[in-house]
C-alpha cells in the first residue's frame, strides 16, 4: 500500500523535473526547482509523521507517541537551502533580463 | 512627485496598520524558537515582510530611506555572533551548550516533566536565535530591497 | 597544540566561515587589512589541517562529536545523535589540496580583479566557499554533507557571476539550476536512507546496511551517485560545467575545479566506506564507464574550440575521466581488494592531486593571458612568447603534465592507473592513453597559437608579480611530483587508498 503523502511528493517531484526540462522560460526553470525542492521536503517530513503523535519537546511521553524531530529539523533547513537558491537564482533572471531583455531560452542568443 | 510610484490610500493605510504587528510577532517566534515551532529564520522572515511591504506602500522613495550598508554590516554582525557562540563553548567542544542549567541567562534548571514552556531555558539556544533572526531579518530586507531598486529602474528606462 | 589538533575538524569548518562574515566588516576599513585578514585566516586554517594530518597518520581514524561534553562522545545513548566529524587519511589529504589551491587562489586574486567592483563580497564568498568544501570533506553525516553541498553550489555560482556580463550569468543560472536539481535528487536518496534506518550518520549506516541490505538501498545509491556524478561534471551532464569554467573569473575556475573534485571525494566516501561491504562489481563497471566517456568527448569537444578557457573546461572534464576510471577499477573489486585495484585506485587518489595542481596552473596561465591582451580567443593571440618566456615556460609545464609526459606528476599517476588497469582489463588502457594522446595534440595547438609565430602587436600589460610567483609554486610542485612520485606515494597517497578499502575502520571510528 502506498500512503498518499509519498505519491503525491513523487508527483511533485516528477512534475517539477518535467518542466525543468521542457519548458523555455527561465522564470518558469525558477518555479520547477522550487517545486522539486517541495516535493523533497515533502517527502522528508512525511516519513517522520506518525498518526495521533504528539509535539517532540521536553515532557513526560514515551518516545513512541512523538512525531520524529530528525525529518523536521531536516525539513526546516532544506526549507532554508530552498529559500537561499531560490532568490540567487531569481536575481540571476533579473539580471539576465536586463542583459537580453527577454526570458526565453531559445531567442536570448538573437537578441544580443 | 508625479511620475513617482505610489501606492494608493488604502495600502499605505493597512502597512501602519500592520507594522507594528508584524515587528512584534517575528521578535515573539524569534525569542520563543526554543519553546515552540519557529525560530530565528521563521521569525526573520516574518520581520522582513515588514520591509517588503514598507517598500510596497512608499516606492522608490521608501528604499531611499533604507541603507543598504546597516543591513549588510547587522547581517554580518547576526553571523558573527552565532559563529562565536558556537565557539565559546570550545572548552568541551564545538557548539557545546555552556550555558544551559547554569543559573544564568536562558539557563533556569528545571526538573523533568510537563512544564508551561519556560522562556528562561535553553542556554546557547535562544542566543542563536537571535542572532539567526538578525541575521535573516537583514538578508531577506537586503534581497528585496535590490530586487525591488532594480526592477524599478529597469521600469523607468 | 594538542588543544587545536583536538578541534581541528571543527576548526576547519568554523574559521573560514568567521572570516568570511568578518570579511565584508574589515573591508570596509581598509582593502590592505582585509586581504591580510583573508590569507591569515586560511594559512591557519591550513595549518590546522596540517596538524591534524600528522595526527591521522599516526593514530587512525579521529571522531570529533560537535556539541559534546568531550570530543570523542560520540553516541551518548547507543547511537549516534550528534553531528560527528569524522576524519581519516583521505579527507585530510582532500581538505589540505582544498586549502592550498584557495590560499594560491587569493594570492593570485589580489591583482587579478583590483580592478573590479565588489571585492568584498568576492573574498567573502570565496571563504564561504572553503568552508563548505571543509564541511563536505570532514562530515561524517549524510544530511551534513547536503547543506555544504549547498553551500559551495550557491557560493560558487554567485563568484561565477563575478564579471557581472550576461554571459557569466547565464553560466550562474545553468550551474544552480542543475546542481540544485541534483541536490534535490541527493537529498531525496538520504530520505529514503532515513526512513530505512532511521539514521543519517554514514558509518553507523554502513554498518547497518550490510544486516539490512535492500532493493531501497540500491535506489537510494542510484540517486545519491546520480547526484555527485552530475555535481562532479562527468560526462552526460558536463555542459554546465564547461559553461561556468569558462565564464567565471580565473581564480574562481580553479576552485570550481576544487569542488568537484571534492564532490569526488564524496562520491569515493559512499562507493566504498558506506556500501563498500555490500556492492557488487557493477558500480565500479558503471565509474569506469562514465570515466572513459569523459575521457573521450572531453578530448574529442577540447580540440575543436577556440576558446581558451573553454578548452581547459573540456580538459578538465577528461581528466576527471582519468580519476573515475582508476577508482572505478578499484571499486570493482570491493569488499576484497587485491593489489592491482588497490593500485589502480591509489592511481585515481593520485591524479586527484595531479590534476587539480596541473589544470590549476594552465587556468591561471590563462587568467593571465585574459589579463595582460584582454583576449580570450585563441585565434586573436600569437607570439606571447617574445615577450612573456617565463609564461611559456609555465604553460609548457603545464601542458606536458596535463598529457602525461614524463618528468611531470600527471605521468606518474596516470602510469599507475594504465599498469593497474592493463590487469583489469587492457582495452580501457588503450583508450586510456589514446585520450592522452589527443590531449597532448590539444595543447600543442593551443601553444602554437598563443605563443608561437610573428611577436604579439595589440596592447599588453605586465603579468603581476604575485600572480607570477603563485604560478611557479604550482609548478614546482608539478615537478616535486612528477619527479619523486614514491615520495607522495609513501606518505599520504597510500594511506588514503588504505582507508577507502578499508570501510570497517571508518565504521570503528564512530561506534
Amino acid at each position: 500500500m502506498i500512503s498518499i503523502q509519498f505519491l503525491a511528493a513523487i508527483i511533485l517531484i516528477s512534475l517539477g523535473l518535467s518542466v525543468a526540462v521542457f519548458k523555455k522560460n527561465l522564470i518558469k526553470i525558477v518555479m520547477a526547482v522550487h517545486v522539486i525542492g517541495s516535493g523533497v521536503n515533502l517527502f522528508l517530513v512525511s516519513l517522520g509523521y506518525r498518526a495521533g503523535g504528539i509535539a517532540p519537546i521536553f515532557t513526560d511521553a514515551s518516545k513512541l507517541q512523538m512525531v520524529l524531530p530528525t525529518t523536521q529539523a531536516l525539513t526546516l533547513t532544506s526549507i532554508v537551502i530552498d529559500f537561499a537558491v531560490v532568490a540567487l537564482m531569481l536575481s540571476f533572471v533579473i539580471s539576465i533580463y536586463g542583459h537580453y531583455g527577454t526570458l526565453d531560452t531559445q531567442k536570448r542568443r538573437l537578441k544580443e | 512627485m508625479n511620475n513617482e510610484y505610489r501606492a494608493s490610500v488604502v495600502v499605505r493605510t493597512v502597512a501602519y496598520i500592520l507594522a507594528a504587528p508584524l515587528i512584534v510577532f517575528g521578535l515573539y517566534v524569534i525569542l520563543h524558537g526554543h519553546l515552540t515551532p519557529g525560530g530565528g529564520f521563521a521569525g526573520g522572515a516574518i520581520m522582513a515582510t515588514f520591509i517588503a511591504l514598507f517598500l510596497v506602500s512608499f516606492g522608490r522613495k521608501g528604499a531611499g530611506s533604507l541603507h543598504r550598508n546597516l543591513f549588510s554590516v547587522l547581517e554580518s554582525l547576526g553571523l558573527t555572533v552565532f559563529v562565536v557562540l558556537a565557539f565559546l563553548g570550545i572548552s568541551n567542544t564545538f557548539f557545546y551548550n555552556f550555558m544551559v542549567n547554569s543559573g544564568h541567562l536562558f539557563g533556569r534548571v528545571i526538573s523533568f516533566g510537563v512544564n508551561p514552556g519556560y522562556l528562561d531555558t535553553g542556554g546557547v539556544i535562544p542566543l542563536m536565535n537571535i542572532a539567526v533572526g538578525l541575521e535573516v531579518f537583514s538578508a531577506i530586507s537586503l534581497i528585496v530591497l535590490e530586487m525591488f531598486t532594480y526592477s524599478r529602474e529597469d521600469k523607468n528606462d | 597544540m594538542i588543544f587545536l589538533a583536538e578541534h581541528a575538524p571543527a576548526f576547519a569548518i568554523a574559521v573560514p566561515l568567521l572570516a568570511a562574515f568578518v570579511t565584508p566588516v574589515l573591508g570596509r576599513i581598509s582593502e590592505k587589512i582585509r586581504n591580510i585578514w583573508v590569507i591569515f585566516s586560511l594559512l591557519f586554517t591550513e595549518f590546522l589541517v596540517f596538524i591534524l594530518g600528522c595526527k591521522v597518520l599516526d593514530e587512525g581514524v579521529y571522531t570529533y562529536a560537535l556539541g559534546a561534553v568531550t570530543p570523542s562522545l560520540t553516541s551518548p545513548v547507543g547511537f549516534p545523535v550528534r553531528i560527528i566529524l569524522e576524519t581519516d587519511a583521505m579527507n585530510a589529504l582532500i581538505s589540505f589540496m582544498v586549502l592550498s589551491i584557495a590560499i594560491i587562489t587569493v594570492v593570485y586574486s589580489w591583482k587579478f580583479i583590483e580592478k573590479y567592483e565588489a571585492q568584498d563580497r568576492f573574498y567573502s564568498l570565496l571563504l564561504l566557499l572553503t568552508a563548505g568544501m571543509m564541511g563536505m570533506s570532514f562530515t561524517g553525516d549524510f544530511f551534513t554533507m547536503f547543506v555544504f553541498l549547498e553551500v559551495v553550489s550557491v557560493s560558487s555560482a554567485a563568484l561565477v557571476a563575478f564579471f557581472k556580463k550576461a554571459e557569466s550569468f547565464e553560466a550562474a543560472f545553468k550551474y544552480l539550476a542543475i546542481s540544485s536539481i541534483g541536490s534535490f535528487f541527493m537529498l531525496f536518496g538520504i530520505g529514503l536512507l532515513y526512513g530505512h534506518y532511521g539514521l543519517l550518520n554514514m558509518a553507523v549506516i554502513a554498518k547497518e546496511i550490510i544486516l539490512h541490505y535492500s532493493f531501497l538501498d540500491v535506489v537510494a545509491l542510484s540517486l545519491l551517485g546520480t547526484a555527485l556524478l552530475l555535481k562532479l561534471g562527468s560526462v552526460p551532464i558536463h555542459m554546465w560545467k564547461v559553461d561556468s569554467l569558462q565564464e567565471a573569473p580565473a581564480p574562481v575556475s580553479v576552485v570550481c575545479i576544487a569542488t568537484s573534485l571534492v564532490g569526488l571525494y564524496l562520491l569515493f566516501r559512499i562507493g566504498f566506506s558506506v556500501f563498500g561491504l555490500v556492492i557488487n562489481s557493477i558500480l565500479g563497471w558503471i565509474l569506469v564507464f562514465f570515466g572513459i566517456l569523459s575521457i573521450f568527448i572531453g578530448v574529442a569537444m577540447a580540440l575543436l574550440q577556440n576558446n581558451l578557457k573553454r578548452l581547459l573546461g573540456y580538459s578538465a572534464v577528461a581528466e576527471v575521466g582519468y580519476i573515475l576510471l582508476g577508482a572505478g577499477v578499484g571499486l570493482s573489486a570491493m569488499p576484497e581488494v587485491n593489489g592491482f585495484a588497490f593500485e589502480a585506485l591509489s592511481g585515481g587518489i593520485f591524479h586527484i592531486v595531479n590534476d587539480v595542481l596541473d589544470i590549476s596552473l594552465l587556468f591561471l596561465i590563462a587568467g593571465s593571458i585574459y589579463y595582460i591582451t584582454k583576449k580570450r580567443n585563441i585565434d586573436e593571440l600569437g607570439g606571447l612568447a617574445h615577450d612573456f618566456p617565463s609564461l611559456s615556460v609555465l604553460f609548457i609545464i603545464g601542458m606536458l603534465a596535463i598529457s602525461g609526459i614524463p618528468p611531470f606528476n600527471g605521468f606518474a599517476s596516470k602510469l599507475m592507473i594504465y599498469e593497474s588497469v592493463f590487469y583489469f582489463n587492457p582495452l580501457l588502457v588503450i583508450l586510456g592513453v589514446l585520450g592522452s594522446i589527443l590531449m597532448l595534440a590539444v595543447f600543442v595547438k593551443v601553444f602554437a597559437c598563443i605563443f608561437l609565430g610573428a611577436p604579439y602587436e595589440g596592447e599588453v600589460e605586465e603579468v603581476p608579480g604575485s600572480m607570477m610567483f603563485t604560478m611557479w609554486v604550482l609548478a614546482f610542485f608539478i615537478l616535486f611530483l612528477g619527479l619523486f612520485p614514491q615520495v607522495a606515494i609513501d606518505i599520504f597517497i597510500a594511506p588514503a587508498a588504505e582507508a577507502l578499502v578499508h570501510p570497517e575502520v571508518y565504521i570503528g571510528g564512530v561506534l
